[in-house]
């Protein structure tokens, strides 16, 4: 789930985490480059970066465009009959029946194109919202500090102490009809805490450095410090955990999907489709094995990009 | 260090009472009335289910219903369940001990395959076999427990046979093996990961060409210097899991069957039954805690520049 | 919601005989398989989960507290496979205008600790049950009898202990005066919630909820929570379905599928329904076992007639509707054979089951399009099935919305409801935006439980909200018959109505898709599809 990956990032006492950013000086070719130019320049040529940058790409296509993919709907049943649970048809690559028919007799290929479109926007969507929160939150309690950042420190700890799928099941219970969106603000809500802890940790450290000093004895305003000189320097740690938790919310979704309590009819879901065919895995595997696969072959590439910007971002682990 | 374990208890408590809270709060926003959904589909009596719940003092509002339970629960009255008249506390009891053996099995399993597999791979960074273990753990982190589950369903029991499909006695720990190792997979996957991260930066560290050049023996460096300081951040991630492990246990005991409290809290939020559900919760808030503040201490023991006031 | 049980009185005569000398033969082994699975020799194990509730009689109704309570308790009548009244604990039920029903107990029965079962035993129980104060579920099954307002006003506490119309004449003898005529009055004493209560029963129903004492052909042995009831033969029991075998195991599983395993491999005796995973093998692997049987239940799209989508909708179009739908071809494959394909608004079993002469169920996708088209359309060419996702109701409904948006063009799509608690809200608050999913299963066979209960205006269970002062009317007329004959003749009439003006498109019949192992026999299934577990032998 989500919350593992930043455990590793931050201690449990909550202590200010190494802020990766502020040591990244001139790289040692002797040429002064950005933190950002060293980073892109180690991950064009990093295997890993490409090969998952292309599996996106390919998968961020298939969410906007589906229908580039196939022509079949992912609701149309044309012979019920007939296609019934029918197995893959593997030489017919691309066409209607080529991963089979489900219990439906709704093509398998079909809903696999697009369910993309679920996947990819509630990872996007929840890294999105938790980062934009997770941060605003994180600043706020680092750089003020005192009762604001008890205040704020004990609420995230309330917020982890919950329990993740626990937390989940409950408030996405409260919803009948649960939309993309939906979803997406229920995982932020429960999810925000771990980027506040890795910004507060940042944002401490930072405001400590000379430049920062030096902005607040030239009487630049609160936001101006905190939006030009403390949020640029506090980003990379943040991009870092957001990025690999990206894939962990993609798996995350397909979860709660799975458990019936994510995305609901008529959204077309992998891990929906994965919970009505689990009483076919004996008789018809394909149903359930498919679109399982096709939730991991996601998160694994939005895993090895994560892991890709993290070790071009996170110098200390080169 | 008395004086900090009491600091963090206290502190403990606003958490607990807010985390309650929100779970109890959620429970009663969510549509569908228990004691309306017990009478089923066919015909029955309003009047019935308004005496029932005046009875139960469901009918009152939520902050003294949340007071009243608490109150309970504090004194260690869970509560009773709506429809069965059981007490909850025995539902706990008989779920609980699964979970745990569940939870024990598969946190004992992470630890030594984990942190064993993190060290073959530390030890030897930026080889073939430092390579291949990353790749494998990097397949087990993409696979979400279901999907984990279900191919070694498929494969062990329907393809191979070797195993039995669900778990048809959730006390035989033979029967738990299968769910333990996919429980675990993920938090296995991590842990290997982070010992192996940790392990290969420490033995660029200083201190470690200091003790090389010392001439101390190979194994002391390793079993004293290295392990030491490795697996300061390994001991910190296992404590947290554990917590995670607990909950991971719904998916994996709904794949299994295995009759934990994974299980009983999925049927009791479906049959509404709100203090099933916060009285569950509130345990495994209570073990997350209790988890995080062990770990906080084991941390002051590994780390000697780390002293409690 | 499961009720009354009843009995294949024909059936037992020959499985009594056969259950005999079947154990005749197999005397020789039967010692190395009498203590398998913890089981003692002689008993029978059958899936049956936890109950819902302490079991008393008047608070459980569903189905596996039923099993439990109808195997400890017996009421005063039952029904054979063709919906016919068997007296079992009653002498005679009868009535001259009925209106007051005389009951006359059988002599000599007794409760499982020595208590004579008697008049008072009957009246005690029914005015405990009605009473709004005890909470029962069922209580509202009282509500004919005359007094039931006294004790269970609408609000407030009761104004009475007792109900009016129940008045005890000897020890074995009472009367019920009932607030009208009602000719199948008697088909409804057959349902498990008028079964008897002994005394000791009013000290503690908590602590009797937890270990009942009953009339029933079986005595309560142990409860293990969530695992396991067992309960022993009644030796002393003098009802005709006294047990075959020496006690049951109700047995708890997880999952269909481990409990099929158990089946086959010979640790369970019986299971009530195969899952999916096995139901295209299991005729195979059980062989005589297997048991494939319809029973008194039906499946229908009932619409909410206050919905914007059916208010004032023409009948044609709901006409229309059902032709669209490929019930055979549904059945046959995403509902794996577990449905019969519905020609009617009542399930065979029942008394009065016909066939209706209409065309309205049968598959014609060219005439549902001619129908809705004349009827003037669904509004908004588009509406919702509402269902609940924890019932496995998903996949049909789904099956169902694409055969009528494929055949007519109209849009039709699943509107989930998390859990069955959600699914009744919306139903009860009238919250329903189209149409959402209706199941009946018989509490007492006759067709007025299938029409009178669903479609009368005044009708609890009513979620639709139909209303047809013509239907109502002719359905009072039929209340009022003389005998129960006339009466289900009047309401076969009030069926024929009812295709003109569809209360409900029925779908399907239940099946029971159930087996039972080598090591028993005489496995029969009663008319609202549970399996009659005292007439079962061992071999």
């Amino acid at each position: 789930m989500p919350d593992k990956t930043v455990e590793k990032v931050a201690t449990a006492t909550g202590e200010p985490i190494p802020a990766v950013a502020t040591d990244a000086g001139p790289a040692a070719t002797g040429k002064p480059r950005s933190l950002w130019s060293d980073a892109w320049h180690d991950l064009r040529r990093n295997p890993l970066f490409l090969v998952s940058a292309v599996l996106i790409v390919f998968l961020l296509v298939m969410a906007i465009w589906p229908s580039l993919f196939t022509s079949a709907s992912p609701r149309d049943v044309e012979n019920l009959a007939r296609d019934f649970r029918q197995p893959p048809q593997w030489g017919h690559v691309f066409g209607r029946d080529w991963l089979g028919f489900d219990g439906q007799g709704r093509s398998i290929y079909a809903r696999i194109v697009y369910g993309a479109r679920a996947s990819i926007t509630v990872g996007v969507g929840v890294t999105v919202c938790v980062t934009i929160l997770g941060t605003i939150v994180g600043m706020i309690a680092g750089y003020f500090g005192g009762w604001i950042d008890t205040l704020l420190s004990r609420m995230t700890d309330i917020f982890l102490g919950i329990p993740f799928l626990l937390g989940a099941l409950v408030v996405l219970n409260t919803f009948e009809k649960r939309s993309v969106w939906v979803v997406i603000l229920a995982l932020a809500f429960l999810g925000w805490t771990q980027i506040a802890r890795v910004a507060r940790g940042a944002v401490i450290t930072i405001k400590q450095a000379d430049y920062v000093v030096a902005a607040k004895a030239l009487g630049a305003s609160t936001t101006r410090i905190l939006m030009r000189h403390i949020l640029p320097n506090a980003l990379a740690p943040i991009i870092v955990v957001a990025t690999i938790a990206l894939g962990g919310y993609i798996a995350a979704e397909a979860t709660l999907s799975f458990l019936g309590i994510g995305l609901t009819e008529p959204t077309v879901s992998w891990g929906g489709d994965v919970s009505t065919g689990r009483e076919l895995l004996r008789i018809a595997p394909h149903v359930l094995i498919i679109p399982s696969v096709m939730v991991s072959i996601t998160v694994l590439s939005f895993l090895m990009f994560g892991d890709a910007v993290r070790n071009a971002l996170d110098p200390k682990l080169r | 260090m008395g004086r900090y374990v009491a600091r963090r208890l206290l502190q403990m408590i606003p958490v607990f009472i807010g985390s309650t809270f929100i779970i109890f709060f959620m429970m009663y926003a969510l549509p569908g009335d228990p004691v309306r959904a017990m009478m089923g589909d066919q015909a029955y009596d309003p009047a019935v289910v308004a005496s029932i719940k005046k009875d139960l003092g469901l009918d009152q509002p939520i902050i003294q219903q949340y007071v009243t339970y608490m109150g309970n629960l504090v004194q260690g009255d869970f509560g009773t369940q709506i429809a069965s008249g059981r007490p909850i506390a025995d539902i706990i009891a008989d779920a609980f001990p699964v979970t745990i053996r569940l939870t024990i099995f598969a946190f004992t399993f992470v630890s030594l395959v984990g942190i064993g597999l993190g060290i073959v791979a530390g030890l030897k960074p930026d080889t073939l076999r430092d390579r291949g273990l990353l790749t494998l753990t990097l397949f087990l982190v993409s696979m979400p427990s279901f999907v984990l589950g279900f191919l070694l369903q498929y494969l062990l029991a329907f393809q191979w046979k070797v195993t039995d499909p669900t778990v048809t006695d959730s006390e035989n720990w033979g029967q738990l093996m299968l769910p333990a190792i996919v429980l675990a997979s993920l938090s296995l996957a991590y842990v290997a990961r982070l010992t192996r991260t940790s392990i290969a930066e420490n033995l660029r560290s200083d201190y470690m060409r200091t003790a090389v050049a010392k001439g101390l023996p190979r194994r002391r460096i390793i079993g004293v210097h290295l392990m030491r300081n490795s697996l300061i951040p390994v001991v910190t991630f296992l404590g947290i899991e554990v917590g995670n492990l607990m909950t991971g246990a719904i998916v994996t005991e709904g794949i299994f069957n295995v009759r934990g409290i994974g299980v009983e809290i999925y049927e009791a939020l479906s049959r509404r039954e709100g203090a099933t559900v916060v009285g569950i919760a509130s345990l495994m808030v209570l073990i997350y805690l209790a988890a995080s503040l062990i770990v906080d201490l084991l941390y002051a023991v590994l780390d000697p520049r780390i002293r409690y006031a | 919601m499961r009720g009354a049980k009843s009995a294949k009185w024909v059936a037992i005569a020959t499985a009594v005989a056969l259950g005999a000398t079947a154990c005749g033969g197999s005397d020789g082994d039967s010692g190395n398989k009498g203590t398998k699975g913890g089981k003692p020799e002689g008993y029978v194990s059958i899936d049956v989960g936890e109950p819902q509730k302490p079991l008393i009689p008047a608070d459980t109704n569903e189905s596996n507290g039923s099993y439990v309570i109808q195997s400890l308790f017996t009421q005063l009548l039952d029904f054979d496979g063709d919906g016919n009244i068997v007296y079992t604990n009653a002498e005679s039920v009868e009535s001259a205008d009925s209106k007051t029903w005389t009951v006359k107990l059988n002599k000599g029965w007794k409760f499982h600790n020595g208590e004579d079962v008697t008049a008072k035993s009957y009246v005690d129980a029914w005015n405990w049950y009605a009473n709004i104060k005890n909470n029962q579920q069922n209580s509202f099954w009282f509500q004919d009898i005359k007094g039931y307002d006294d004790v269970h006003p609408e609000k407030g506490d009761p104004k009475a202990e007792t109900m009016s119309g129940l008045k005890i004449v000897d020890d074995h003898t009472f009367t019920i005066e009932l607030k009208y005529t009602m000719p199948y009055f008697n088909y409804k004493l057959g349902y498990t919630t008028w079964a008897p209560l002994p005394k000791v029963f009013y000290d503690d129903p908590k602590a009797f909820g937890q270990k009942p004492v009953g009339n029933g052909p079986y005595t309560f042995e142990k409860w293990d929570h969530k695992k396991l009831i067992q309960v022993k033969a009644n030796p002393d029991y003098k009802g005709p379905n006294k047990a075959a075998n020496k006690g049951v195991q109700f047995k708890a599983y997880t999952t269909l599928e481990a409990a099929y395993k158990d089946v086959v491999s010979g640790n369970l005796d019986m299971i009530r329904q195969v899952g999916p995973t096995d139901l295209p093998k299991y005729k195979q692997d059980l062989g005589d076992g297997a048991i494939e049987q319809p029973y008194a239940a039906i499946q229908t799209l009932t619409p909410a007639f206050y919905s914007k989508t059916f208010k004032d909708i023409d009948p044609k179009v709901l006409q229309g509707l059902s032709m669209a739908i490929d019930r055979d071809t549904i059945t046959k494959t995403v509902l794996n054979n577990t449905r019969t394909p519905a020609k009617s608004f009542t399930p065979p079993g029942v008394k009065g089951n016909q066939d209706l002469d209409t065309d309205v169920f049968t598959y014609n996708p060219e005439k549902a399009k001619k129908l809705i088209e004349e009827g003037g359309g669904v509004p908004g060419n588009k509406f919702t099935v509402q269902y609940n996702t924890d019932g496995g109701h998903k996949e049909w409904v789904t099956a169902v919305c694409e055969s009528i948006r494929k055949n007519t063009g109209v849009e039709c799509v699943g509107d989930p409801k998390p859990d069955f608690a959600t699914d009744l809200e919306a139903r009860d608050n009238d919250q329903v935006k189209g149409m959402y999913r209706g199941g009946w299963v018989a509490d007492y066979p006759v067709n007025a439980n299938f029409m009178k209960e669903l479609y009368h205006t005044t009708a609890e269970a009513n979620n639709g909200r139909f209303s047809n002062k013509e239907i109502d009317a002719l359905m009072n007329e039929a209340d009022k018959a003389k005998s129960l004959d006339e009466s289900v003749k009047a309401f076969q009439e009030v069926e024929k109505k009812l295709v003109e003006h569809m209360p409900a498109i029925p779908l399907w019949y239940y099946r029971i898709n159930g087996g039972h192992g080598k090591n028993v026999d005489n496995v029969n299934v009663d008319f609202h599809g549970d399996l009659e577990v005292w007439a079962v032998t061992t071999k």
